[in-house]
Formats: structure tokens, sequence, C-alpha cells
């Protein structure tokens, strides 16, 4: 008989503000990206020195995985991400520092972060994660493809729980989504609850 | 020298992205890497790069980086020594 998975949480950032489950957690209305995440990590009392390191992709996931790893004593979590820009943001910045042959200055800090799966590096260290993980990049949010992603990874054994989801980093656009598949928690793990959830952070 | 470790700890404040740290809280001969400020592999090549675009320097031998980046001091005095713009 097939198991049956859940999505025990969920959480989003958009748009100046960030829900877990359904319920407003911070908003401070401030578009700016830099500003927000920076406000948003001092409320949350997030203590983590490398944070302010990371590029804004790494920085938005961080925060939103935080939010539903944080209390979380599992360690056997596969990460399952996913967005459209892949690294573009902070592709584009490298590409600055480059252009000018006369002032060519790539800054290691910033070329570092130029895949956009480092940033499931850097929620790997914070949680002390040894655990699969992997990062697509859709034209768009693919709950089937996550769905049927996650549910491989715990039909076989491979994980214990499945970090999923969508983090989008383009510029001053920013998206994300995560929740966390396991054997038990509040909604059923379906493609159309994915989307659901996806197109709304508040409670349902 | 006084001005030039000045402006090296603003530098490596805002090129670090050591957001939680001001100048005053960096002494002159604290140690930059290790249990000083905790800089990393990567912060050391920045600061190689920083030698070179601020100061005109560039270290034939990144070696060379482990004494020279040992602190505020050491650097002031290394770029007092090889300046050439």
């Amino acid at each position: 008989m097939k198991t049956s998975y859940f999505i025990q949480e969920y959480c989003h950032i958009q748009n100046g503000a960030i829900w877990r489950n359904g319920e407003s957690l911070y908003s401070n209305g401030e578009t700016d990206f830099k500003t927000f995440i920076k406000a948003a990590y001092k409320t949350l009392d997030l203590d983590y020195s490398k944070f302010f390191k990371m590029d804004h992709l790494s920085k938005l996931a961080f925060i939103a995985s935080d939010l539903l790893l944080s209390s979380d004593t599992e360690k056997n979590t596969a990460l399952v991400l996913s967005n459209r820009a892949a690294s573009l943001d902070t592709d584009r910045k490298h590409q600055k520092s480059i252009e000018n042959e006369n002032g060519y200055y790539p800054s290691p800090a910033v070329f570092v972060y130029t895949l956009p799966n480092i940033c499931l590096g850097e929620i790997s260290i914070k949680h002390q994660l040894f655990s699969e993980n992997a990062f697509f990049v859709f034209e768009q949010f693919q709950a089937a493809y996550l769905h049927d992603y996650a549910s491989s990874l715990l039909d076989m054994g491979r994980a214990e729980k499945v970090l999923c989801g969508w983090v989008d980093m383009d510029d001053e656009k920013y998206d994300a989504f995560l929740y966390v598949v396991a054997k038990n928690g509040i909604f059923a793990h379906s493609k159309e609850k994915i989307n659901q959830l996806y197109q709304t952070p508040w409670q349902i | 020298m006084a001005d030039l470790k000045l402006e090296l700890k603003e530098k490596i404040i805002e090129q670090l992205n050591l957001e939680d740290m001001s100048v005053d809280e960096i002494g002159d001969q604290d140690p930059l890497f290790g249990e000083g400020l905790g800089l990393d592999s990567i912060d050391a090549l920045e600061l190689i790069v920083m030698l070179d675009k601020d100061y005109g320097i560039k270290l034939a031998d990144p070696k060379e980086g482990r004494q020279i980046f040992e602190s505020v001091e050491t650097m002031a005095n290394y770029i007092e020594q090889h300046q050439t713009s």
C-alpha cells in the first residue's frame, strides 16, 4: 500500500511580508529587498553573522528555511528547491565587476554565489544537514514536479522529511514559498494543495 | 598612519559585510582571522583584491597574505611600504 504524506508546515516571503502557516509573522511594507531582509533578520532575532555575507537569493532561502527548520530536530531532511531566475541576480553583479577591461576586479565573495544551489549549502551548514539536495530551474512554479520528487525521496527512504519549494530572486522581485513534507502534518501532500498554498499566503 | 588604519577598518567592514561591527570594535592589533574577526578564506581573497584595487599593490605570492593580513596594523605597514597609487 502506498504511503500517504503530508505538508507539515509552510511559509511565504513576498512584498515585504513573511507568513508562516497562513499567519502573518512580519511585515514592514519595505519594498527594497536589502532593507527588508535585514529588518526581518533582526526582528526574527536570528543570530548568524555569516548571513550578511550571503547574496540575496541565499538570504531569502535562509530566512524562509529557518522559519521551518529551526525547531525541527530531524536531520535527514532533504532539500528540494526551485526558481525561475537561477542565480541571475548575483550573475549580473559579477558581470558588472568584469565588464570593464581597465577595472577588472571580480569579487570572490560575489563569484561564489553565481550558482543557485549555493543557497542549499548555506541551509545545510546552518542546520547541520548532510541530506539529499537538488535545485531545479523552471519557467514557473511546478507543484507536480516537486510533489513527485519529494514523494520519491520519501518512498525510497532517502529522507525522513523534505523541505520543498520556490525561492526566486531577480533584481528587486522576490518570492519564496517553502513547505515541509513528512509522514504526518496538517494537509494532505497533493499537487492541488501545494498549488493552493503557493497562491495563498494567508490562512485558508 | 592612524588615518590609514581607520580607512582600512572602514573598508574591511564595508567590503567584507561585517554589518554588526563598528570601527571602534576592531583593535589595530586584533587578529583578522581565526579567533579575531573570524574572517574566512573568501575574505582573504577579497582583501587581496582590495590591496590591488584601492592601493595598487599586487601580491606576487598569495602566501605572503598570512603575515600581511595578520592585523590592521600589519596591513597598514605593508601598504605604506609598497603603495604605488
